[in-house]
């Protein structure tokens, strides 16, 4: 496409990015079929290629970005699903960053929502604080029908109803292969998901040390940053990035590192961009290297093999493939393929490549849309009757676990289980052989 | 500048921007109206982008009956209409005026009925194409007529230019696939044409829609003929050390009498780009063509037996089918992904022109020589088995200039589908891409008998008025019905 920017605002190595991504996008439209978005709205605003339009105005002409550019830019999942179709190559999610970061620094949003946006800043990269905040809306989850704005009522109904303790394995340290080491990685152990779920780490540690790798905890390893950062909170997210990177370096200084293993994809897919995020700063090597290293726990599985997977019961598993995974990372087989080799009945549901609504924090910002995919997402999942669904992602688990009665895990639970640890304990007794649910879907 | 013009849309219109979306506001829902000038612009063009103009306003319906009451109000307040589908015409089709609404129909999106005894589908046009495909699937049907950009173009537009694709070598155009259409009149009146049972008495006014570009009505509903899914499909990638050799081979297996489902071309240029997308394991060579042939085990056997003998004789640098399902998916997914993949290498001109298949390998050589005059490189890729070539011209679209250059040789190129007995336009339309071409190929006698049928459709011409015809010839028809009540 036609781009219009003078080659001052192109001594701007964001702007000249923005440029070459707009060049390459040739407005084909094969993007909008598989938005989401555009899916559920039907006004190609809201879809990729309209976006894309949106925000080369916005930036070709140095706005001052409007109400309804923002509107629509905010409405974006980040699912990257327009990446996975686009035939030329358009790299949306490093022009859509760049739009989120302009609009950040150059529009002022209404106070009810700088305040809510300042707070989820503040608290869910946070383990602590984000753990006293999930307790003080616990308590406050019963009265959210009287809050006026959808928002907030969006985020109580997201407040689990069992909320686990600190988990000792959060701690930095460094344990030990079980047998002999074939590989020394560090387990990137998320940020929100410690304060919402400690059975994942707990597996996938487990899960490594089984298979041969020593699990390094580094010392000062945080929030990767991804939730700030898809507010266009460069500052914050950078700093946080930037925490990583010293720290993993350190790792690979002192013992060398085989991986960065990461088990919440949301975090994988911009843990993996670390090169392009410091690509003009004193860390870019650094960055480009913990990058280089970033690997979803499948992927390292799948490099290792699975070994005697024979422990768990052959349920039909639902596999929801996560947006950061199939699309920001392009892992499509390698979980469903270990999950066959573990020996349970893998199926798909329809319209894979669609979002749940999680989103990171979009589930919270934008309630309307992301309880339109949620319902979506269940009803596909539902109709293919599964006796458990797995994903590899905390959102999804969470967003599509508060619209269903099926049990939902994480990949690696399944999979830990398989190969000789304990039973997920959120499959309770549903999935269990004798259940009716069990027995309608073997009948 | 663009050679191609547009009218100078009409200032007085403009004026009345807040009474005309006022107006439309009053009878719609809010949701359904977009007229933020921040919001226009994402409207300004279909998947040609050389040309834009943002519109007046956008309106998005979903039912039949806000079409109508959309139109209705353009109609009585004289502002033309542009029907816009997913606005993925490589002719211009949905290209505004700055004193035009746009209605889009995307937001029809219900599949209405299903009836494989009969063998028909009814849908709202806003559905895509291949979503009509994947309704049909577990029905063990599907809707042939294949638009490589199938994925995202809708039915609407499908039928507002006739579009065809790889298999329709041997399931024929939209409008051998076309029963009947619900569609709404210019003056907001909504009416049937055909319906699921053949039927042929009086004037066949189905077809006159087919292919009409969005000048005659807005289409909200269609029914569809339904295949049975053969039972089962192969194709073989056949790699030539030159284009014209490759043309000869398409001629040959034509004339053989072997009727493949598909034959498509594409060339090293293309196949580079596309690779790079589908990782389909193409043939590294100058010309490659994707033959595909369909039927039982034996029937597919058969006919790749006699394919490659015919081919043989013209010594192919490679021959090689398909292994399995994914490895025909990957090669069907890189040939269709073909024009967008092509932006990895720059800004390109797409044309759409046909010539009898046994001219291939002259006109390849010919646009050659062309490009080589122009110092534009152009790439081909296009439905090979029944002469429908889409030259690709690269240029540099922020190099001041060079759309000028691509324009002129596409011109060229196209004049010579016709000088070698082909026409304009196989599968894309008219649109405003090849508008001014349109005397080369028809006389000004069949021009005016196109433009009465128009005008007889819509007489105040409001819908889709700067396109298809050239300016001059429709500026009294233009301007004159304006007036007319
Ligand atoms: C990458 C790519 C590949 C392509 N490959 C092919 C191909 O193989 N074969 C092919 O034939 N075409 C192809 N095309 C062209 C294009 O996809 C087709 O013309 C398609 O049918 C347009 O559909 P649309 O829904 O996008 O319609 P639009 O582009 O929105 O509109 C197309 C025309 O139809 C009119 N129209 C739209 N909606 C209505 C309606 N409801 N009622 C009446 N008129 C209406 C418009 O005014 C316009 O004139 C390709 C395009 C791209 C970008
Ligand atoms: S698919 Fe890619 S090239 Fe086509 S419009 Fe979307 S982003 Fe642009
Ligand atoms: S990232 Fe997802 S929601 Fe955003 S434009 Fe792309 S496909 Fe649509």
């Amino acid at each position: 496409m036609q781009t219009n920017f003078t080659e001052d605002q192109l001594a701007d190595p964001a702007t000249r990015r923005s440029n070459e991504i707009l060049r390459s996008c040739v407005h084909c439209g094969f993007c909008t079929a598989t938005c989401p978005t555009y899916k559920v709205l039907g006004d190609e605003l809201d879809s990729p290629r309209g976006r894309i339009y949106l925000m080369k105005d916005m930036l070709e002409n140095s706005k001052v970005p409007d109400e309804k550019t923002v509107k629509h830019i905010d409405r974006c999942l980040s699912c990257l699903s327009c990446m996975t179709t686009c035939p030329s190559g358009v790299h949306y999610m490093h022009l859509v960053d760049h739009a989120r970061e302009y609009i950040e620094q150059n529009y002022k949003r209404r106070w009810d929502e700088r305040a809510l946006r300042w707070l989820l800043a503040r608290i869910l990269p946070y383990p602590g604080r984000f753990r006293v905040a999930l307790l003080g809306a616990k308590l406050a989850k019963p009265f959210r029908k009287l809050l006026p704005d959808a928002r907030l009522r969006a985020m109580l109904e997201m407040v689990p109803a069992r909320l686990p303790a600190p988990s000792p394995s959060d701690h930095p340290q460094t344990i030990p292969a079980e047998n002999d080491r074939v590989k020394r990685v560090a387990l990137l152990t998320g940020c929100a998901q410690r304060a919402l779920n400690t059975d994942i780490n707990d597996a996938t540690i487990r899960l490594l040390r089984r298979h041969g790798c020593e699990v390094v905890i580094a010392k000062g390893i945080g929030c990767c940053g991804a939730l700030t950062h898809h507010m266009g909170k460069t500052r914050e997210s950078h700093q946080m990035a930037a925490i990583n990177v010293r720290a993993l370096t350190a790792e690979i200084d002192a013992g060398g590192l085989d991986a960065v293993v990461i088990n919440t994809s949301g975090c994988g897919t911009t843990v993996k961009d670390y090169g392009h995020m410091f690509r003009n700063d004193a860390l870019a090597e650094d960055a480009g290297r913990v990058a280089a290293l970033a690997k979803d726990i499948t992927e390292v599985l799948s490099d290792l093999g699975l070994k005697d997977a024979s422990h768990a019961e052959p349920l039909r598993v639902a596999y929801h493939a996560a947006c950061s995974l199939q699309h920001g990372q392009q892992v499509r087989s390698a979980p469903k393929d270990l999950l066959k080799a573990a020996g349970f009945v893998v199926v798909e549901p329809r319209d894979s490549h669609i979002c749940c609504g999680s989103a990171g924090t979009y589930n919270l910002l934008q309630p309307a849309i992301s309880v339109e995919l949620k319902a979506r997402k269940v009803a596909t999942l539902e109709a293919i009757r599964p006796q458990v669904i797995c994903t590899g992602n905390i959102g999804c688990m969470m967003q599509i676990g508060s619209g269903t009665g099926i049990p939902v895990v994480h990949t690696v639970e399944l999979l830990d289980w398989a190969t000789g640890g304990p039973r997920p304990s959120s499959l309770g007794q549903v999935a269990s052989a004798e259940s009716p649910r069990a027995q309608l879907v073997s009948a | 500048m663009s050679t191609i013009a547009m009218p100078t849309p009409d200032e007085a219109i403009i004026a009345r921007k807040s009474e005309i979306v006022a107006a439309l506001a009053a009878a719609l829902p809010a949701e359904t109206i977009v007229s933020d000038p921040e919001e226009t612009r994402a409207y300004e063009c279909d998947a040609l982008t050389a040309y834009r103009c943002p519109p007046l306003a956008v309106v998005l319906p979903r039912t039949t009956e806000e079409v109508a009451t959309a139109m209705r109000i353009c109609h009585g307040l004289r502002v033309p209409v542009i029907p816009r589908g997913a606005g993925t015409s490589l002719a211009g089709g949905a290209l505004p005026t700055a004193d035009s609404v746009v209605i889009g129909t995307m937001r029809l999106r219900e599949f209405l009925e299903i009836d494989t005894a009969n063998r028909y589908i009814r849908v709202q046009t806003g559905v895509t194409n291949l979503s009509v495909s994947a309704e049909l699937e577990s029905e063990g049907f599907f809707y042939a007529p294949d638009p490589s950009s199938q994925l995202a173009c809708t039915i609407a537009g499908n039928i507002g230019m006739n579009s065809g694709g790889a298999h329709c070598l041997k399931y024929g155009v939209t409008a051998n696939n076309l029963l009947g259409v619900r569609m709404v009149l210019a003056t907001g009146e909504i009416v049937e044409l055909g319906g699921p049972l053949l039927g042929a008495s009086g004037l066949d006014i189905l077809s006159l829609i087919c292919g009409s570009e969005g000048q005659l009505a807005i289409v909200t509903e269609a029914t569809l003929r339904i295949v049975p899914k053969p039972e089962g499909a192969r194709p073989m990638l056949i790699g030539f050390d030159s284009a014209e050799t490759a043309g000869e081979c398409v001629a040959r297996i034509i004339r053989s009498g072997v009727l493949p489902v598909a034959i498509e071309y594409m060339d090293d240029v293309c196949l580079r780009a596309v690779e790079a997308f589908s990782k389909a394991g193409y043939p590294d060579c100058p010309a490659v063509l994707i033959v595909e042939v369909e039927g039982s085990d034996q029937e597919i056997a058969d006919q790749i037996e006699r394919i490659r003998a015919v081919a043989a004789e013209l010594h192919p640098i490679e021959f090689r089918c398909s292994r399995n399902a994914d490895e025909s998916q990957a090669i069907w997914k890189g040939r269709k992904s073909a024009f967008g993949a092509m932006g990895r290498l720059g800004d390109y001109l797409c044309l759409d022109g046909t010539v009898p298949v046994s001219k291939l390998p002259y006109a390849l050589k010919r646009i050659g020589e062309l490009s080589k005059k122009a110092g534009l490189e152009v790439a081909n890729v296009f439905h090979a088995g029944d002469g429908n070539m889409h030259p690709l011209i690269l240029f540099n679209a922020n190099r001041p200039g060079d759309l000028e250059r691509a324009e002129a040789l596409g011109n060229d190129i196209l004049r010579l589908c016709v000088d070698l007995g082909g026409c304009l336009s196989g599968e894309h339309g008219v649109g405003v891409e090849k508008r001014d071409l349109m005397p080369t190929q028809f006389a000004p006698d069949d021009m005016a008998i196109q433009m009465e049928i128009k005008g007889a459709f819509d007489r105040a011409w409001l819908l889709n008025p700067a396109k298809v015809f050239p300016l001059e010839a429709s500026r009294p028809h233009r301007e004159g019905a304006a007036t007319c009540s």
